[in-house]
């Protein structure tokens, strides 16, 4: 073969290599470790995975923060304002976190349906409200006068 | 007056902005000289503008000024002075201003120090910077006026979030801006190379240097930020994949493979097309970051306060810039031609290679960081792409990179033979690996990553060193030898050993970190990783314009004392917003931290973070180096040379 | 001569901006209020110039009125703060004063700098009404007509343009209905 084909033969090669492994990677690293987000509601609807990460995230309810006085574990409900779950998390919360402040967590449901917490998100704005957790506050159908 | 006045120097700049674009280039295509010696002056001016609408700006800060809605904002007056000036770029208004100076900076600079450079391709590079600048400033002066009146005026401001009250987000935006926005200067060159339809490999020696010291600021930007992250965040945490994060880690990938595509095209005249994309790209990866953390697209800290129409700009702007300089790129690329061979083992593929790994590894980046944009915007739900997505990725493709850098130091150009080099490589890879063991052994456990990650980087520091020898310019190690030898060698055997050590810190502070959310009580004591941390008490305590505890915790290793730690929780008392300030116990091989959680029960027990974290600080003592090596290398003599 | 191959950033590009534009039109702000269209929640309040005194909404039945959420430390709310200057003057709605998570002393302060033009201001130190009421940031208006539902949401400060085109034609248009 002419060297000039060949290198360019070569080098492709390598290019379609990488870029399939990149692929293949970036394939598998996508089907284990996407999150989705569900509202307290969806998860009570039995929309969640069991036995897999998944981050969920509403308001915190008023008067639901209990926390032991032996060690770090907390427990709180939150609420999309029309179902509440309750949350597990053994750990320091954020310095943010506090009742009636816009939250996300991640974690599992175990098997007596409670959501066990590995990760407690608070921003750094106690006005800030995460999207997600704005956009799936109670939806229902209302109708703006103004369009 | 002073608010009226940075605004109309902001303007001033703007009309400067416009005839630096337009003269120039008309100059350089009618062959005018008057219009062409024009660009320089006017660089300057442009520059005298911008410093004048940021002085102010600080200006209005140090004073207090809360007839400006953006001082009122991000200020206060008990907030101390040093707080007050980084205040000016603590927002969003305020940060885009910094922005543009850093680009009169830049543009200023090019203007000085390119005397050699033929006044018409310095004339065509002005004008590509200058149409970025009035992007920039007719962005601040149309949606982000930092200078905009409020009326009444309050009293009091809103004070900065006090996340921000801290000496490394003093100096991380403008290291990382200067960075970004350095990135135009090669950008600039490639376009201007363009324009002319010049493209030789004197663009791109002209723009080595620019483009290692925008690396070099990128790689300390993005190092201080992920310092603070690590002591002021209070999660001990040292990288998170947050898209802001990936927003400006992205350019310094593409930045790291222009750096050496530059080599390629300028020391053989390979790969131009090639290098000229790669110039596109880590600018453009500049401003599509600025676009992602400005306009709410993605989920941010800042969400709330972003605005759809500041979005829109961006995002025309970037259609402009991009898409015309890609368009630009479509229509002359395809008369280059790249005349000099090589063959498929020698240094031009080895950088290659280098080159590909790097892209790949942006594009997997890019991909993770925009997939819930695509589900969303096809909505199919809510996702987030987490970081163990990010590490299953990167790391796979991080590996085989470094392995290579290794094997590229010695590779010749043009064509080399693997049997010349086997012996060589084959026993210094059988000694990385007996000391990568060794090392992985002195560790208390022995784990297969910990193995690859140590010999990885012995691999590299022992091919350093060979290779730096074997390039000396006399035969022993003497005085001579050593200046003789260029700084580029220096620069470019330092900064790979950065990586080396970057490598270990990254490698060994991930698999030995240890970490315990624990309820003591006075007196109480907890054990971590061979650490007795004893919490002795917590007391109350007032600042300039906070309050809150401070913790005291002793903490000792076989009944030998080590570190007295006092960790606090304040309360900033006009955001009432508190924040953990750890206390952490640093050292070359290990960092103790504690960080304070909420009072618990009634007998003054206290929730406490407790971390013990080996070989943290090595991350970024690798940034610090590899940095220094950059500036090495920029500052070599054979770049200030005409020819 | 145009080769394909050196489109292909082009074309890369263009997906890459269909994209952000779409992204982009997803306004997290036009979140839609779920109490629209609902009674508005039921409260009792102390008043700010008086404590001892609570109000309720009960206590507007049969009018229509605006609620501000408002607070000290809201830069915002000092901006849109003159339109309900303004809105007072042509005395055609009662404008309730919701001061959000702030101290008395502060919000009085701030009124007597800047005006008075509600009919009565009511504290919620604790921000517990509201989160009633889904506040997500503050300054908030809602507007409730004479049965005491709420009709409209405004998320956001109040600007003149908004004031003239959506506030005082809809205050009009609740005060026409039965």
């Amino acid at each position: 073969m002419h060297p000039l084909r060949k290198r360019r033969l070569i080098l492709i090669i390598i290019m379609i290599i990488g870029v399939a492994t990149a692929t293949g990677f970036a394939l598998t690293a996508f089907n284990q470790n996407l999150m989705f987000f569900f509202s307290p509601s969806d998860v009570q609807a039995g929309k969640a995975p069991e036995n897999r990460l998944f981050r969920m995230g509403g308001i915190v309810v008023d008067g639901s923060v209990k926390r032991s006085d032996t060690n770090t574990d907390v427990w709180f409900d939150i609420t999309d304002n029309e179902k509440a779950m309750t949350v597990k998390y053994s750990g320091i919360l954020p310095d943010l976190f506090r009742e009636g402040q816009g939250i996300i967590t991640k974690g599992k449901l175990n098997a007596k349906g409670e959501f066990i917490a590995e990760e407690v998100l608070a921003k750094h704005d106690e006005n800030y409200m995460p999207p997600e957790v704005a956009a799936t506050m109670k939806k229902k159908p209302t109708e703006y006068i103004k369009e | 007056m002073i608010p009226e006045f940075g605004q109309f120097a902001l303007i001033m700049a703007l009309i400067v902005a416009v005839l630096q674009t337009t003269l120039p280039l008309v100059g350089a295509a009618k062959n005018i000289p008057a219009w062409i010696s024009v660009a320089r002056p006017l660089a300057q001016a442009q520059f005298l503008a911008l410093s004048v609408s940021f002085g102010c700006l600080v200006y209005i800060f140090i004073q207090n000024d809360f007839s400006v809605l953006y001082a009122a904002n991000n200020s206060n007056t008990r907030l101390p002075l040093e707080f007050r000036i980084s205040a000016v770029w603590g927002a969003h208004e305020g940060s885009l201003l910094l922005w543009a100076l850093s680009l009169g900076v830049w543009t200023s600079a090019v203007a000085i120090f390119s005397k050699k450079v033929p006044d018409v391709m310095i004339a065509r590079v002005l004008s590509v910077m200058g149409f970025i600048s009035i992007g920039f400033i007719l962005f601040i002066l149309v949606t982000s006026n930092p200078f905009e009146r409020i009326f009444p005026a309050p009293l009091e401001g809103r004070d900065l979030n006090p996340l921000l009250q801290d000496f490394g987000l003093i100096i991380h935006p403008p290291m990382l801006y200067m960075g970004y926005v350095g990135l135009s200067v090669a950008f600039a060159f490639a376009i201007a190379a363009m324009l002319a339809g010049k493209l030789d490999a004197a663009w791109a020696r002209w723009s080595r240097p620019w483009t290692s010291i925008a690396w070099v600021f990128l790689t300390l930007g993005i190092s201080l930020g992920s310092w603070w992250a690590y002591y002021e965040l209070g999660w001990g945490g040292w990288w998170f994949w947050d898209p802001v994060e990936n927003a400006s880690f992205m350019p310094w990938l593409v930045a790291t493979a222009l750096i050496h595509s530059l080599a390629v095209t300028e020391k053989r005249g390979s790969l131009k097309a090639w290098t000229v994309l790669l110039a596109i790209f880590a600018f453009s990866l500049s401003l599509l970051g600025a676009f992602l953390v400005r306009s709410g697209v993605l989920t941010s800290v800042h969400s709330f306060a972003s605005d759809p129409g500041r979005g829109l700009f961006i995002l025309i702007f970037l259609v402009l810039v991009v898409g015309g300089s890609l368009a630009l790129y479509a229509w002359r690329a395809s008369a280059i031609k790249s005349n000099t061979r090589f063959s498929w083992f020698s240094k031009e593929t080895a950088l290659l290679l280098n080159n590909i790994l790097l892209v790949v590894a942006t594009a997997t980046i890019l991909l993770g960081t925009l997939y819930p944009l695509v589900i969303d915007a096809l909505n199919l739900g809510k996702i987030s792409v987490g970081p163990p997505y990010f590490n299953s990725v990167f790391i796979p493709i991080m590996v085989p990179l470094v392995a290579l850098m290794g094997i590229g130091v010695f590779v010749r150009w043009k064509q080399d033979s693997i049997h010349r080099l086997k012996k060589h490589l084959l026993a210094y890879l059988a000694i990385s690996l007996v000391l990568g063991t060794l090392s992985t052994m002195a560790m208390p456990t022995f784990t297969l990553g910990a193995m690859i990650g140590t010999t990885l980087a012995w691999w590299v520091v022992l091919n350093m060193g060979s290779s730096f020898k074997q390039r000396f310019k006399t035969k022993a190690i003497s005085w001579d030898g050593l200046k003789k030898t260029p700084r580029a060698i220096y620069g470019m055997h330092i900064a790979h050993i950065g990586i080396a050590v970057f490598t270990v810190g990254v490698t060994l502070t991930s698999i030995y970190s240890t970490e315990k959310d624990v309820l003591l009580i006075p007196g109480e004591s907890y054990s971590l990783a061979g650490y007795d941390f004893k919490f002795i008490d917590s007391k109350r305590i007032i600042g300039p314009n906070y309050e809150g505890e401070r913790a005291h915790v002793i903490v000792s290793k076989d009944g030998v004392v080590i570190a007295d730690m006092e960790p606090e929780k304040r309360i900033y008392t006009v955001q009432r917003s508190p924040m953990t300030e750890a206390a952490i116990d640093a050292g070359l091989f290990r960092d103790l931290f504690v960080a304070m959680g909420e009072p618990r029960g009634d007998k003054g027990g206290w929730a406490l973070r407790l971390y013990h974290k080996p070989f943290i600080r090595w991350i970024w003592l690798g940034t610090l180096i590899m940095g220094f090596g950059g500036l090495l290398a920029a500052t070599d003599k054979r770049y200030r040379k005409a020819k | 001569m145009l080769k394909i191959k050196f489109l292909l950033p082009l074309i890369a590009f263009v997906l890459l901006v269909a994209l952000l534009a779409a992204g982009l039109s997803n306004d997290p702000r036009k979140v839609p209020s779920p109490l629209v269209g609902k009674p508005a929640p039921y409260f009792e309040l102390p008043r700010l110039d008086d404590p001892s005194v609570k109000f309720n909404p009960q206590m507007l039945k049969g009018k229509v009125w605006l609620l501000n959420i408002w607070a000290s430390w809201c830069v915002a709310c000092r901006a849109e703060h003159p339109m309900f200057n303004q809105l007072a003057k042509q005395n055609i709605v009662d404008i309730v004063g919701f001061n959000y998570k702030d101290t008395n002393a502060e919000a009085k302060a701030w009124l007597r700098q800047l005006g008075n033009p509600y009919s009565v201001v009511v504290t919620d130190q604790k921000g517990l009404v509201g989160f009633d009421y889904g506040v997500y940031g503050v300054p908030e208006t809602f507007f409730i007509d004479k049965k005491g539902i709420i009709r409209y949401k405004h998320i956001g400060p109040i600007s003149y343009k908004d004031l003239n085109e959506i506030v005082i034609p809809l205050i009009k248009e609740l005060r026409a209905e039965k």
